[in-house]
C-alpha cells in the first residue's frame, strides 16, 4: 500500500445503511431485524456465514424462560452466581428477547423436536450447523446482501462517527470498502489461538477495531473459561461430562471437590495426565447422549474408543472471552457503545450485564447472542434511517471518507510490514499461546505470573509496533494484532483485580474483596488506560 | 484436523471451498479442490457435513495432522458418518426434529 490515495481510487466500494461485520448467530440476528425494518444491509463474514463462529460447529441450549411470574424467579436464582457484577434488567430484557426471537424461529419454519407426551414445541435447544444454514436462509431473504470470506480489517470513520469498514475479499485477493449509516460489530469473542470448535475465525478483531475506534471495553479479566475436551481434540462441549468419572495418572478416581467441575481437572491435570468414562450413564442416558451429540462422539468413534466403558485422556480448551466473557462495553441496553454509529453484539460485546463474573456457559450466551443481536439491528437500523434523513448532507462526504483515510490516523497495529527488525505472525501467535493457554498462568493466575505475562506480551507488542516480518497477509497480521491486544488487556485488567471473583482465579488472593465489586473498564491499545466503575450490587446499596 | 479429499467420491463441485469457514481448501483448474492451509483447520467438521458426496474426511485429532489414508477411512466406513447421525443427506440439512438432547438438558 505504497500510496494509499492511488489504492483507494481503484478499490470498488459499497454502500448500505447498515453493515454487520460477522455472521454468527449475533450477527445473523442484526442483519435479519435491521432488514426487516426496512434498512438496506451488508453482512460480511470472515469465513462462511453458516459455518463460521462457535456456534455453527455445536448444539446449544438457550436460557429461555416464558414469560410469567418464572421469569423473575429464574432470574433470581441464577443471580448469586454471577459474583455481584450482573444487572438484572439486563437477563430481564435478554429473557424477553430470546423468547420473541426462538418462538419466531418456530413460525419461520425451524424445525424445533416435539414434545412426545404433549407435541409441544421444545424451543429451547438449537442445534448448530441447522440453526446457523436456516439463519443464513432467512437473512438471504429478507434482502441482505452477505460477503462471505470477507473479513474486515478495520473500521472507518469521518466526523459524525464510524462511516463503514475497509477489508479484503481473501479468496479473490482484493481489498474491499464499505460505506454504511450504521456498523454493527458481531465478530465474536477471542480464544487466543487455542485449538477448539469455531476458534480459528475467534482473534479478537472486533476489539481491536472498537478500541481503535475509540470504544471501551470491560470485563476482559473474565478471560479464563476452559472447556473439558478429549485429549489432542477440537470438542470442547462439556454437556457429556455431567455422567463422567474422573481418573489420575494411576487410574484411581479423583474427588473433584465443591465447585466447578473445571477447577478440580485443571488441579488434578497440573499433577499429571487426566482420564474420564461416562460410566454414570445409563443405557437411556447412552442413547440420548449419542443422538443428540453425535459431533462428541467423533473422537471416540474415529479412535475405537468406547468411552461408556473405555477411559480416556481429556484435557483443558482455553476458551478465552468466547464462552468467558469481557469486551466491548455496551452503553445502552440496544447495543450502541461508546463510538458514535458503532454498536456491538454477542460476544464482542462485554457480557458483564448479564452473567456478571462467570461464564454462564452455553444456554445464557447463546441466548446473549440472539437478544443482543436483535438489539443492535433495531439500534443500527434507527441509528441509519436518523442519519438518512438529517444528515444528508454529509452522504456523499461520508462516501469520500472511504476513499480517503485522514492522514493524521496513527498507523494501525498489524496493518504495515516492518522495513527492518519485527517478528513474524507465528512469533505473536505463539507468543500470545504460551502465556494465555497454560493452566498454571491463565486459569491461576497470581500477581507474579500476571507480571512475567504482560512482560512477555509488552515487548511481542513493541517488536511489531512498526511492522511485521515475514510473508504473512494482511489479514493474518491483524489477526495476530488482535490476539496480542486482547492478551494484553485480559493480563492488565486481572493484574488490577487483586481478589478471585468468578471465573478470575488468583491464587494469591482467593476471596472476593468486596473493595473489587466493580468493573474494570479499559481504553486504548498502545499503553491501555484501566479504570473502575461501580458494579450493580455498589450502586444498588448505595441507592 | 482435514485429511482426506477422497479422490474416487469428489465431483469437483467446490462447495467446500466456499463453506470452510477457514478457507482450508482451494479450487484447482480441472481437479479436484485440494487441501491448501491444513493448519488453518479447526476441526469443526462441518465440511464432511456440507459436502454433497461424502468425500471429506477429518481426523478428530485437532493439533496436527495424523496421515490417515483413504482406504483406511473407506474400511472403517467413516466417510459421511457425521452426515448420517445427524440426518443430514448428501449436504442437505435435517434432522433436528429427533434431537433428543432436550432429554438430557433436565439432569442439569
Amino acid at each position: 500500500m505504497a500510496n494509499p490515495k492511488a489504492e483507494a481510487a481503484t478499490t470498488p466500494y459499497l454502500a448500505a445503511d447498515v453493515l454487520v461485520l460477522g455472521g454468527g448467530p449475533a450477527g445473523a440476528w442484526a442483519a435479519l431485524v435491521a432488514a426487516q425494518a426496512g434498512s438496506k444491509v451488508i453482512l460480511a463474514d470472515k469465513g462462511f456465514f453458516g459455518t463460521s463462529g462457535a456456534t455453527a460447529p455445536s448444539n446449544t441450549g438457550t436460557w429461555c424462560v416464558p414469560p410469567g411470574p418464572q421469569r423473575r424467579a429464574a432470574i433470581e436464582k441464577r443471580a448469586p452466581r454471577t459474583a455481584g457484577l450482573a444487572d438484572p434488567e439486563c437477563a430481564e430484557r435478554v429473557l424477553a428477547e430470546t423468547y420473541a426471537g426462538l418462538l419466531e424461529l418456530a413460525e419461520w419454519g425451524y424445525a424445533f423436536p416435539r414434545d412426545p407426551l404433549d407435541g409441544s414445541l421444545y424451543i429451547a435447544n438449537l442445534r448448530g450447523p441447522d440453526y446457523m444454514r436456516f439463519m443464513r436462509k432467512l437473512v438471504k431473504g429478507a434482502g441482505v446482501k452477505v460477503l462471505d470470506h470477507h473479513p474486515a480489517l478495520e473500521l472507518i470513520q469521518d466526523a459524525d462517527g464510524v462511516a463503514g469498514a475497509a477489508g479484503l475479499d481473501r479468496q479473490g485477493g482484493r481489498p474491499w470498502r464499505i460505506a454504511a449509516g450504521a456498523v454493527v460489530l458481531a465478530t465474536g469473542g477471542c480464544a487466543f489461538g487455542e485449538r477448539m470448535l469455531g476458534a480459528t475465525g475467534l482473534t479478537g478483531d472486533g476489539y481491536l477495531m472498537g478500541a481503535e475506534a475509540g470504544a471501551r471495553l470491560s470485563g476482559m479479566e473474565f478471560s479464563a473459561q476452559y472447556g473439558i475436551a478429549p485429549a489432542r481434540t477440537s470438542l470442547n462441549k462439556g454437556l457429556l461430562y455431567r455422567w463422567a468419572t474422573f481418573y489420575d495418572a494411576e487410574r484411581r478416581p479423583i474427588d473433584l471437590g465443591p465447585g466447578e467441575r473445571q477447577i478440580g481437572v485443571a488441579k488434578a491435570l497440573l499433577k499429571g495426565a487426566v482420564f474420564a468414562r461416562f460410566d454414570q450413564a445409563d443405557a437411556q442416558v447412552q442413547d440420548w447422549l449419542r443422538r443428540g451429540q453425535p459431533n462428541c462422539f467423533l473422537p471416540f468413534d474415529r479412535q475405537g474408543i468406547d468411552p461408556f466403558a473405555e477411559l480416556f485422556e481429556v484435557t483443558l480448551r482455553c476458551e478465552g472471552t468466547v464462552r468467558g466473557l469481557g469486551g466491548i462495553r455496551l452503553a445502552s441496553a440496544g447495543g450502541a457503545t461508546d463510538v458514535t454509529g458503532l454498536f456491538a453484539a454477542g460476544d464482542v460485546a462485554s457480557r458483564e450485564p448479564l452473567n456478571g463474573a462467570i461464564s454462564g456457559g452455553g444456554g445464557p450466551n447463546a441466548s446473549w447472542a440472539i437478544a443482543s443481536g436483535r438489539a443492535a439491528g433495531r439500534s443500527a437500523h434507527l441509528f441509519a434511517a436518523l442519519y438518512r434523513r438529517h444528515m444528508k448532507v454529509r452522504a456523499d462526504a461520508r462516501a469520500e471518507a472511504i476513499h480517503a483515510r485522514r492522514s493524521q490516523e496513527e498507523p494501525r497495529h498489524g496493518m504495515a510490514v516492518a522495513a527492518t527488525g519485527g517478528l513474524d505472525v507465528n512469533s505473536i501467535v505463539e507468543g500470545v499461546r504460551a502465556e494465555m493457554l497454560p493452566l498454571d498462568r491463565h486459569f491461576f493466575r497470581t500477581d507474579d505470573s500476571l507480571r512475567n505475562s504482560s512482560i512477555a506480551l509488552d515487548s511481542l507488542w513493541a517488536a511489531t509496533s512498526t511492522g511485521y516480518s515475514g510473508q504473512d497477509s494482511v489479514l493474518r497480521r491483524r489477526e495476530a494484532s488482535a490476539l496480542l491486544a486482547t492478551a494484553r488487556w485480559s493480563v492488565a485488567a486481572a493484574r488490577l483485580r487483586r481478589e478471585s471473583r468468578g471465573i478470575h482465579r488468583r491464587t494469591d488472593a482467593p476471596a472476593a474483596d468486596p473493595a473489587f465489586a466493580h468493573r474494570i473498564e479499559i481504553r486504548g491499545i498502545g499503553k491501555p488506560q484501566l479504570s473502575l466503575t461501580p458494579g450493580p450490587q455498589v450502586l444498588a446499596s448505595a441507592a | 484436523m482435514i485429511e482426506i479429499i477422497s479422490a474416487s467420491r469428489c465431483t469437483d463441485c467446490n462447495i467446500c471451498v466456499k463453506v470452510c469457514p477457514a478457507n482450508v481448501f482451494e479450487a484447482a483448474e480441472g481437479g479436484h479442490p485440494v487441501i491448501a492451509r491444513q493448519n488453518d483447520c479447526q476441526t469443526c467438521f462441518l465440511c464432511e457435513i456440507y459436502c454433497p458426496a461424502d468425500a471429506l474426511y477429518v481426523s478428530p485429532i485437532a493439533d496436527g495432522p495424523v496421515g490417515v489414508t483413504e482406504s483406511q477411512v473407506e474400511a472403517q466406513g467413516l466417510f459421511g458418518s457425521y452426515a448420517r447421525e445427524l440426518h443430514w443427506n448428501e449436504g442437505r440439512a435435517g434432522g433436528t426434529e429427533q434431537d433428543p438432547t432436550r432429554e438430557l438438558r433436565n439432569f442439569l
